[in-house]
């Protein structure tokens, strides 16, 4: 967020940094007030002073305007305090990696930083720290839609290394797009995971007085102190409210609303737990916490590719991508189906040792590929189906077998096989 | 007004404008009835220092949480800051630099919204969005120019519809409305120059046309000081006339204070120390309700020395009132209220007790004073903190503080003046651009001024200037004008505006609430000869309450007679009087006019009874 070329040339000239006051007289007016950041939407002609008041305003600049310096900025300095852990409480860890959740406008410039340090975050929750004794580090500063294979790698590596060095529980505070995802990734490779690992988000930054940051960190340290449950989770809101929040089982949950703060849901599994506003927890079924070590099995086959079918989708589009991967999930139509014109290159790709996986775009509901002819074409032509499992989960999954497994069998059969919760063949009818 | 206080006085107005709100499509209206509701909490964010406000923070640990109401078609996910804003509403931009053009205010180049901090729970976001639009105005107000300091783009709060214990309700309904704020220099000096200005600001706001009208819909605050006293921000004043009042009472509280000041600087009353004195034993016995009430409800008296503080609490007659400033201050704290010393023994507390309570505060000197309160022990304690907090700044004279405009024209102690507000960028909206171009085009087409409209009323429709002027101030020159065009009846709808409208107004009820389409559908019935244009006072009073001019008819008896029924009753009113028709004549009409019309009264117009009256006497003379 910086000015123009011509625009910092001339501020720099005179030594109009960022924070310095300034005079301004341009177009017939003038302004006094501090130099602020470059907006992104700003024109080029444009600078942005924050008057007296604390208001913004744009003041364009021409040949004719005057610039003068009044003062120049003053560094200001930030303290962290730390604190001593406290007996009687479980020692969590918090692994930060960016995302909304760790976004932070600066109040004296208005510059946004993308690092609200995981300390930070902790520091604006005091009250986390009569629930557990917290730890603090941070592993990367990306927003989630950057969030690479490699990132899940070194995430779940960081996390089996804190829960082998004591921690009762770790929570990853995490960009939201695709939250889901790493859940997944952390989910298989982490597998029988003796503690619990809690990945939460935020869908209002953690600077706005109505973030839900901080009540979602609160809820995921209340239940990671709980000691009740292993295994690796997403804790979000359940409502729009600051009462009620859900615990997800990683596998199972899916982003399913751009903007509201319960847009996480639990898709073809109930919750694993609510969590009231008071701190109450409701567990439902799920894996005791235990002693043992925690072992991350990173391996990922990165030529795994996600498709999702749709009318006219024509398969020469498709023909070098499919043979080019070791592995194939398609988010079909309905129970698992895809235009039969697609099924020859299946075919093709099966033959060949590529694994392809169905799923449904329905998200809601399992395939099931023996009721219509499609279903039963593309199971001759070896591709799997794999029940209720989520489309997104399937591509992590895949990657994960593959990278797992000696053959195209294998991973087909690791891909059957529940793992982490990530499947069911019962769906309760909701009441 | 018997005095022209020394004063300085600034306003803001905060005007609802009629578009859809600021950063939403939702409808700018009220609703009757929330719907379902989300709780919710504020926190206090880190500030500048990437620490967090501990005040703000005790608080919210305290507990307090907000309950928001939604509403169908008026709140959707952004007033509940469930989406990101939209873009600014176009409509409701292009009225603000209208209206800083009319101003003659300077627009800035780029218009760039601010997240104006508020963790009071109005805004479900924490913050209200706010963009300064323009500077450095004017508006010329009876000959004397007021500067017009800022005007500003903003949204309006959410409405609050409930407080319990640890929760406050508010509806999403009036969340997000477009708001113009101006603020005018601290340029007016008497209490009815407020008003003037006030009614100037607001007329030219309403020149727009795209402003809302009605109760509610434009908000002033009031920034006064008198010489040696200090800046009182009176905030959320909705009826108008009532400001030169609130304006005079400010004055007169603040001079009040100065003469507390001065009398305990004559004394030389020091600084009053805070510590509270469990008094309970004292009132085992003490058949005071309030106190009984409290000790019931296991509640404590707790007492505060006051020396030097006698006699400005409540003295000079009821002139000295620091202890009504130090009641309201208390009451900040949830306590019923406070005893002071000047005003016992009262309240069932007899004199035995003060005397009792005096001694063991060890009160005894001429001037000593105390307070005490009866309620639960820490909060009693809290709210005598307050006491003694509020009598130490009465010997610096008045505290800047904010105070709630009450609806006898008084103030009660809200909360002191917040510091400078703490303003961020709203990233969620892009700067909205003002190229010179846009501006030319904008000042080349201002809306009418009120003169020009006053104008327009006189020549086109034959007004004079008394009328044109209260018709373009009540902003119904539009509806006026359609009447005197569809109906042919200027006069009779300029006298339905300059006095009927006052008149049912003074009677309690509002005149604007009559939509314009019922006076448009009056008129018509007027037109159709249904009644007479004397029955339009009876008929708009019944529409104010609510009813269809048809049911108002019906209900006033007002079916217009004919010509013959009105001939037959006039003749049985003048054959009754038949004696003293005789020896008056002609000079009987006069006297008799009054009879007649009150049993024809909006049945009949008044001149054709006069005439057919004076056709009956003629024939009996």
């Amino acid at each position: 967020m910086s000015y123009s070329e011509t625009l910092s040339k001339r501020l720099g000239s005179i030594g109009a940094t960022e924070g310095a006051k300034l005079s301004v007289a341009a177009g017939g007016k003038k302004y006094t007030g501090t130099l602020m950041p470059h907006h992104d939407f700003s024109a080029e002609d444009v600078i942005v002073l924050k008057l007296k008041s604390g208001y913004n305003v744009g003041v364009r600049i021409d040949v004719d305007s005057r610039i003068e310096v009044l003062e120049r900025p003053i560094p200001r300095e930030r303290t962290e305090a730390s604190v001593e852990p406290r007996a009687g409480l479980r020692n969590l860890v918090l692994i930060g990696t960016g995302g909304t959740i760790a976004s932070y406008v600066d109040y004296r410039t208005g510059a946004v930083h993308p690092a609200f340090s995981a300390s930070d975050l902790i520091n604006a929750v005091p009250e986390i720290r009569e629930v557990a004794n917290m730890e603090a580090r941070v592993l990367f500063s990306i927003f989630s839609e950057n969030m690479d294979v490699g990132h899940w790698q070194e995430l779940a590596s960081a996390v089996a290394e804190e829960i082998n060095r004591g921690a009762d529980g770790v929570v990853i505070p995490h960009g939201t797009d695709t939250m889901g995802y790493t859940a997944a990734a952390l989910s298989f490779m982490l597998g029988e995971v003796p503690k619990p690992v809690v990945l939460v988000g935020a869908q209002r930054s953690s600077d706005r007085p109505s973030s839900d940051a901080p009540s979602n960190l609160l809820a995921s340290a209340r239940f990671c102190a709980s000691g009740e449950r292993a295994g690796v989770f997403v804790i979000m809101h359940d409502t729009p409210g600051d009462d009620s929040f859900a615990a997800h089982i990683g596998p199972r949950v899916r982003k399913m609303h751009t903007s509201r703060r319960d847009a996480f849901r639990s898709i073809n599994s109930p919750p694993a737990a609510l969590i009231g506003g008071d701190g109450s927890i409701d567990f439902g079924p799920g894996r005791q916490v235990s002693r043992g070590k925690a072992v991350a099995r990173t391996a990922m086959e990165r030529k795994v590719v996600l498709l999702q079918s749709y009318p006219g989708m024509d398969p020469e589009t498709f023909r070098e991508i499919i043979l080019g991967s070791r592995g194939v999930v398609i988010a079909g139509s309905g129970l698992g189906h895809v235009n039969g014109n697609m099924v020859p290159l299946i075919k093709e790709a099966c033959d060949a040792g590529t694994v392809v996986v169905m799923t449904s775009q329905c998200i809601s509901g399992s395939t099931n590929m023996n009721v219509y002819d499609t279903g039963r074409d593309l199971l001759s032509a070896g591709a799997i189906s794999v029940a209720d499992m989520l489309p997104e989960t399937a591509y992590v999954k895949l990657m994960w077998a593959l990278a797992n497994s000696h053959d195209a069998e294998e991973a087909k059969r690791i891909m059957r096989t529940p793992l982490a919760g990530e499947m069911g063949d019962r769906r309760t009818i909701d009441v | 007004m018997s005095e022209q206080p020394e004063m300085i006085c600034g306003i803001e107005i905060h005007q609802q404008l009629d578009t859809k709100k600021l950063f939403c499509s939702c409808e700018s209206c009220l609703c009757d009835e929330g719907e379902g509701s989300y709780y919710r909490r504020l926190r206090p964010t880190t500030g500048e220092t990437g620490e967090v406000d501990r005040a703000a923070l005790a608080q919210f640990l305290r507990g307090l949480g907000y309950r928001y109401q939604c509403c169908g078609g008026s709140s959707c996910l952004v007033d509940l800051d469930e989406e990101p804003p939209h873009d600014v509403n176009a409509e409701a931009m292009e009225t603000v630099l209208a209206f800083s053009a009319m101003m003659d205010a300077q627009v800035v180049d780029e218009v760039h919204f601010m997240r104006k901090i508020v963790v009071d729970g109005s805004n479900t976001s924490g913050f209200q969005r706010t963009a300064l639009v323009s500077t450095d105005g004017k508006v010329e107000v009876n000959g004397k120019s007021i500067s017009i300091l800022s005007i500003c783009l903003e949204e309006d709060a959410a409405r609050k519809v409930d407080a319990a214990d640890g929760e406050v309700t508010y509806r999403l309904d009036r969340l997000g409305i477009p708001l113009i704020e101006v603020a005018t220099g601290p340029d007016m000096r008497t209490p009815e120059e407020v008003m003037e200005v006030a009614l100037r600001i607001g007329t030219l706001l309403r020149a727009t046309k795209r402003v809302k009208r009605g109760i509610g819909t434009i908000r002033e605050d009031l920034n006064i000081s008198i010489p040696g006293g200090a800046r009182i921000e009176i905030k959320g004043v909705q009826e108008l006339r009532l400001l030169p009042l609130y304006v005079e009472n400010e004055v007169r509280r603040q001079r009040m204070l100065l003469k507390v000041k001065e009398v305990l600087e004559s004394r030389g009353t020091g600084r009053a120390v805070f510590e509270p004195v469990d008094v309970t034993g004292i009132f085992g016995d003490c058949k005071s309700k309030v106190i009984k009430g409290a000790l019931a409800d296991k509640g404590r008296v707790m007492a505060v020395r006051l020396p030097g503080f006698a006699g400005v609490m409540n003295g000079d007659s009821g002139n000295l009132r620091l202890g009504a400033e130090m009641a309201q201050r208390a009451r900040t704290k949830g306590v019923k209220g406070i005893f002071h010393s000047d005003e016992l023994p009262n309240y069932g507390i007899e004199r035995e007790w003060v005397d009792r309570l005096r001694e063991s505060l060890g009160m005894t000197g001429e001037n000593d004073a105390f307070a005490i309160c009866a309620a639960g022990g820490k909060k009693a304690n809290e709210a005598l903190a307050m006491v003694v907090d509020r009598a130490n700044e009465a010997l610096d004279g008045v505290p800047e503080e904010t105070r709630d405009p009450l609806p006898d024209g008084t103030t009660k102690y809200s909360r002191p003046l917040p510091g400078a507000a703490r303003m961020y960028p709203e990233t969620d909206v892009p700067p909205t651009p003002v190229t010179r171009e846009r501006m030319e085009e904008i000042r080349a087409n201002l809306p009418e001024f009120p003169e020009e409209i006053e104008r327009r009323l006189m020549r086109d429709h034959g007004l004079n200037a008394q009328q044109a002027r209260q018709i373009v101030r009540q902003s119904k020159e539009e509806l006026f004008v359609r009447i005197a065009e569809e109906f042919n009846a200027a006069q009779v709808a300029a006298t339905m505006f300059l006095n009927t409208y006052s008149e049912i107004e003074r009677d309690g009820a509002d005149p604007d609430s009559v939509s314009d389409e019922t006076v448009m559908e009056i008129f018509r019935m007027l037109g159709h000869g249904r009644f007479a244009k004397e029955a339009i006072p009876s008929i708009l009073r019944e529409a104010a309450a609510g009813r269809t001019p048809e049911e108002a008819v019906g209900i006033l008896g007002l079916e217009a007679v004919d010509a013959g029924e009105a001939e037959a009753v006039i003749r049985s009113i003048v054959m009754e009087r038949e004696e003293f028709v005789r020896s008056k004549g002609a000079a009987a009409a006069g006297p008799l006019m009054g009879p007649v019309m009150e049993a024809l009264r909006g049945k009949i117009d008044g001149r054709k009874a006069s005439e057919i009256l004076a056709e009956e006497i003629r024939k009996i003379v």
